[in-house]
């Protein structure tokens, strides 16, 4: 555990070295269209998420950098489904940014070193690694929303990011040193260990815990921690808000496990509850004010705050009576539902950015009016995303959030059932909103009739997406068991 | 495979239409859309002659892993109780495809791509036997019906397609959760065929049953649930009304046979006397309401929430003329109310008003037409050799065997469904010409012919010789209910 182990964190340090390479080709790139930089960005993504994959496909657990890092599957997996994301991502964002006078080398710099922030925290195995990986994808977010700046709109948003951000960092930091003061570690296995035999004082493990959960919930963007999330969604340029929306969830699920799970398990029953009121608040808040959004965006940012919810709730239920036989079965349906959701979310925001043109933002519900009689395809691919949000067959969302109403029937428990219904009865109201936007696209009638225009790119990527919802939402299984056999793997250690 | 290629068949042949179909090739599509029907229907005809009616077990089972974390399995299979709904749904769809030939003229790859994919679904649901499947199934419905109403639906469309969408949504989710519980019950299992031999506390039972009871009433509907119907039916296109009146209503019938009474028999017996209550009160109620209608879609839709009464009451009186009574009842109201609609329709696509008010004397401009619409009518209130008197007979025998006095108010719904069927007959058809817009109606073309046709005689068929249907019901009906009879609780 002590050495070095450069191999472990090889994808990482390409990361890196790409990130840089990429900075020094841009200064000599003098293509409009930033070609170069581009596809080298692509192609240290697709390099680095086939070293995820296949690490991942090892299925080792190697500890490197004198066990600050741990090279486990399920860091290499969601790593993986991080690089694949961001490589989707720019797809989508490239003609956005072009119009917009945002394809500069920084919109790929950027997202290289938020990716690095987000793969250094998802292989954390330390307090520190976490945080410094936190503000390493906070700090290149902040930028990047700020990227257009002479924007108003954009910079108030990236400054309510950034002030808000900090504070959820020092929330974070300030609970990590409570943990800390009360273990004398920051180690997540020693502090385990320290939990596990019983520490004297209690109570300041349960309130620097208080300030992780805090923490973690403002970055996850749950109620009642959620004020950022609209504004930044609505705010941010649409290429950066998928940004925000895509990756950096897959990195705060991996860091409440790494936290809560592997550090703090000892302490279940305290962060269960906060996590249950959490869920409850932000299923509520996010599917009842998204019903009262016309903005397109800020209806999406409303509805990540509810699926965050039903995310946060298949955690709850890991640890029944002491009893952690479930704990596989509830962390893989979360680790499940915040994979598909990111599948999902990347959809929906690219369809809003196919939807802008030149000097217009298509950001309005009413901007979709008639998109079935325009592009009939485009509107078929919005259907299954809608559905899939929504959470009805035969689309992967509704076997997400299948796996985590079962997770919360399996304990056996009235309270986890009365949840499950809870649960149920919100998700019927958030169907409301999505079908609204498949009434707007189908029964309305369009305002412009001109078909939407898109390079061949993003309509593969597009038609690939969607097709990706249905065919995990017809054939979950091997999703599924990746996921059960990543957070197998993570438990063990 | 046979079933697996009856619910795909159609499905991909719907989702081609929808990929490459182009409203510049609409008499393409339409020929393309009307081949997949007709061959989607026929590879459900093996099942019909296939069926070995000797036996309550499933035939032409199809059992392989499908989501190995949650032991889902793709298992397909049918028995008496399923088997004639599978050719029945084939075929309805084969009459929408022909029921909107000239009359859809926009996005005719959508429509047609929408309900060859509606029927593929509907198919699943009555051949699925993992309890997962169904319920994939059963929802998965929702979005191509909530398209169908949504986009050529009538002025209130929107209004509508939400209400039938959320109301249905509402009543499933409650099922879900019963489904999870039935999951963990089992050790891990969806199979249907198991929960049937689980056994469960009364408490257990009496909560699955009223989650189920919430799934399936919305979707029958029974009275109270029933307000989404009148308003679907009358905004939906003809062909929605018809698949919704013919085939999806069924779907909820025949989930109180494959759930909620094999399943929690204690409390199904417990709770008879609400279903019966309920049911009573929309054979009775219902058809009332069905006589002051002005809208001939509303009446015909109030007209179906009557007879799908008759089937859960028949469901519920727990004796074998009751239970096949309904099974009868369902198959012949998926005719019956299917040709009332058409009969709507053509009326619509002519004069494009569906107030009884507008019309009048019909029968002198449109004589062939008239003589189906009269005929369908007849069917609807139950005349004897047609289908709509088999089911209605059988049930009000079982009933009357089960309790005379219950038999008695099922029977005065014979007496309301032939008054507001006859009235409204009279003030379209019959009587001196109305107005213009009659005295300008042409008579059905070839195609309105073959299509009420087509349904005509099926209609006669199941009216004068029934023993097809009720040989194939016979034994899973006696073994259901004999399951049914033994108390599931825990000694």
């Amino acid at each position: 555990m002590n050495d070095m182990n450069w191999l472990a964190v090889y994808p990482e340090i390409l990361l890196l070295v790409m990130g840089c390479v990429v900075a020094l080709v841009d200064l000599w790139v003098t293509d409009e269209q930033r070609r170069p930089t581009y596809w080298l960005t692509q192609l240290s993504l697709a390099v680095v998420a086939a070293m995820h994959f296949y690490y991942f496909d090892a299925g080792f657990t190697t500890y490197a950098m004198q066990g600050m890092v741990v090279a486990d599957p399920m860091g290499h997996l969601l790593a993986g489904f991080a690089c694949v994301a961001t490589i989707i991502t720019l797809v989508y964002a490239r003609p956005y940014a072009g119009v917009r006078d945002m394809l500069k080398g920084e919109l790929f710099i950027l997202s290289l070193f938020s990716l690095l922030g987000i793969c250094v925290m998802l292989s954390a195995n330390n307090f520190l690694v976490i945080y410094l990986g936190l503000e390493l994808m906070s700090l290149s977010l902040y930028a990047l929303v700020a990227l257009r700046r002479d924007h108003a709109v954009s910079t108030e948003a990236a400054m309510k990011y950034f002030v808000l951000g900090a504070l959820a960092s020092g929330f974070l930091l300030y609970g990590l040193s409570m943990m800390y003061g009360a273990t004398g570690s920051l180690s997540i296995p020693e502090v385990f260990d320290v939990i596990a035999k019983g520490v004297p004082n209690r109570s300041v493990l349960v309130f620097g815990v208080v300030f992780v959960v805090a923490g973690l919930a403002f970055k996850l963007g749950a109620a009642p921690f959620h004020m950022w999330v609209p504004d930044v969604y609505q705010g941010a340029p649409t290429a950066v808000t998928l940004l925000i929306g895509g990756a950096p969830k897959l990195a705060a699920f991996a860091i409440t496990i790494r936290l809560l799970v592997e550090g703090m398990i000892g302490l279940a029953v305290d962060w269960q509850q906060m996590l249950i009121v959490l869920s409850v608040v932000s299923l509520l808040v996010g599917n009842l004010a998204a019903i009262a959004q016309t903005n397109i965006k800020r209806m999406l940012a409303y509805s990540t705050i509810a699926n965050m919810g039903f995310m946060l709730l298949a955690m709850t239920s890991g640890v029944v009576n002491n009893n952690t036989l479930s704990a596989a079965n509830a962390y893989s349906s979360a680790m499940f539902y915040a994979v598909t959701y990111v599948l999902t979310t990347l959809g929906t925001f690219g369809m809003v950015i196919l939807l802008a043109r030149q000097g217009h933002e298509a950001e309005e519900l009413k901007d979709f009016a008639g998109l079935a009689k325009r592009s009939p395809w485009f509107a078929l691919v919005m259907t299954l995303f809608m559905f899939s949000l929504a959470g009805v067959p035969p689309t992967v969302g509704f076997y997400a959030k299948l796996a985590v109403l079962q997770a919360l029937v399996s304990t056996h428990v009235d309270g986890y059932l009365y949840l499950a219904i809870f649960a149920v009865v919100v998700s019927l109201i958030g169907a409301f909103y999505y079908l609204r936007v498949v009434k707007v696209m189908f029964f309305d009638e369009p305002t412009d009739t001109a078909p939407l225009v898109a390079p061949a790119d993003v309509r593969f990527v597009m038609s690939l997406n969607g097709a990706a919802v249905l065919v995990f939402g017809l054939l979950p299984g091997g999703l599924m068991a990746l996921c059960a056999q990543a957070i197998v793997k993570a438990l063990a250690t | 495979m046979l079933l697996s290629l009856a619910i795909f068949l159609p499905i991909a042949c719907g989702a081609l239409l929808l990929a490459l179909g182009r409203d510049e090739q609409a008499h393409a599509v339409r020929w393309m859309a009307l081949t997949a029907a007709v061959a989607s229907f026929l590879v459900t005809i093996p099942l019909i002659t296939g069926f070995d009616t000797s036996t309550a077990a499933m035939q032409f089972v199809e059992n392989v892993a499908w989501i190995e974390r949650f032991n889902i399995r793709y298992h397909l299979g049918v028995d008496g109780i399923s088997m004639w709904f599978v050719p029945l749904t084939a075929f309805i769809t084969v009459i929408v495809v022909i029921s909107a030939w000239e009359v859809i003229e926009t996005r005719v790859n959508q429509y047609m791509g929408a309900f060859l994919i509606l029927s593929g679904l509907m198919i699943g649901v009555f051949s699925a036997l993992d309890g997962m499947l169904f319920y994939v199934f059963f929802e998965a419905t929702l979005i191509p019906m909530y398209i169908i109403i949504g986009v050529w639906g009538g002025p209130n469309r929107v209004y509508a397609a939400f209400k039938f969408f959320l109301y249905t949504l509402a009543g499933s989710l409650l099922m879900l959760i019963a489904l999870l519980y039935l999951y963990y019950q089992s050790a891990g299992s969806f199979e249907i065929q198991a929960w049937h031999k689980l056994p469960l506390a009364g408490g257990a039972q009496t909560w699955l049953f009223f989650a189920f009871l919430a799934a399936f009433s919305v979707k029958v509907p029974m009275w109270p649930v029933h307000t989404w119907l009148p308003d679907a039916h009358v905004e939906a296109p003809t062909g929605g009304s018809v698949v919704l009146a013919a085939i999806m209503l069924k779907l909820g019938c025949y989930g109180f046979l494959r759930f909620s009474l094999p399943i929690a028999p204690d409390a199904a017996r417990q709770w008879a006397w609400l279903i019966i209550a309920m049911s009573l009160i929309a054979v009775v109620y219902i058809g009332l309401v069905a006589l002051v209608q002005k809208d001939m879609k509303k009446l015909v839709a109030y007209s179906s929430i009557a007879h799908m009464g008759f089937v859960t009451l028949g469901f519920f009186i727990f004796n074998e003329l009751g239970v096949s009574g309904g099974l009868v009842q369902m198959i012949a109201h998926g005719f019956v109310s299917g040709a009332m609609f058409l009969c709507i329709g053509v009326l619509y696509d002519r004069v494009h008003s569906r107030e009884i008010a507008s019309y009048g004397g019909v029968v002198n401009t449109m004589p062939k037409f008239a003589a189906f619409a009269v005929f369908f009518g007849m069917a609807n209130c139950g005349l004897p050799a047609t289908a709509g008197f088999v089911g209605e007979w059988m049930v009000i025998l079982g009933t009357v065997q089960a309790n005379f006095w219950l038999g008695l108010i099922a029977a005065t719904a014979l007496i309301f469904g032939a008054a507001y069927t006859l009235w409204m007959v009279k003030r379209v058809y019959f009587g001196d010409i109305a107005n213009d817009d009659v005295r300008a109606l042409t008579d059905i073309n070839t195609r309105e012919f073959i299509m009420l046709g087509l349904l005509a005689v099926a209609t006669l068929y199941m009216g004068l010789y029934p023993k097809p249907f009720t040989d194939v019901m016979h034994h899973s009906v006696t073994e259901l209910l004999k399951h049914v009879a033994t108390s599931k609780l825990p000694v």
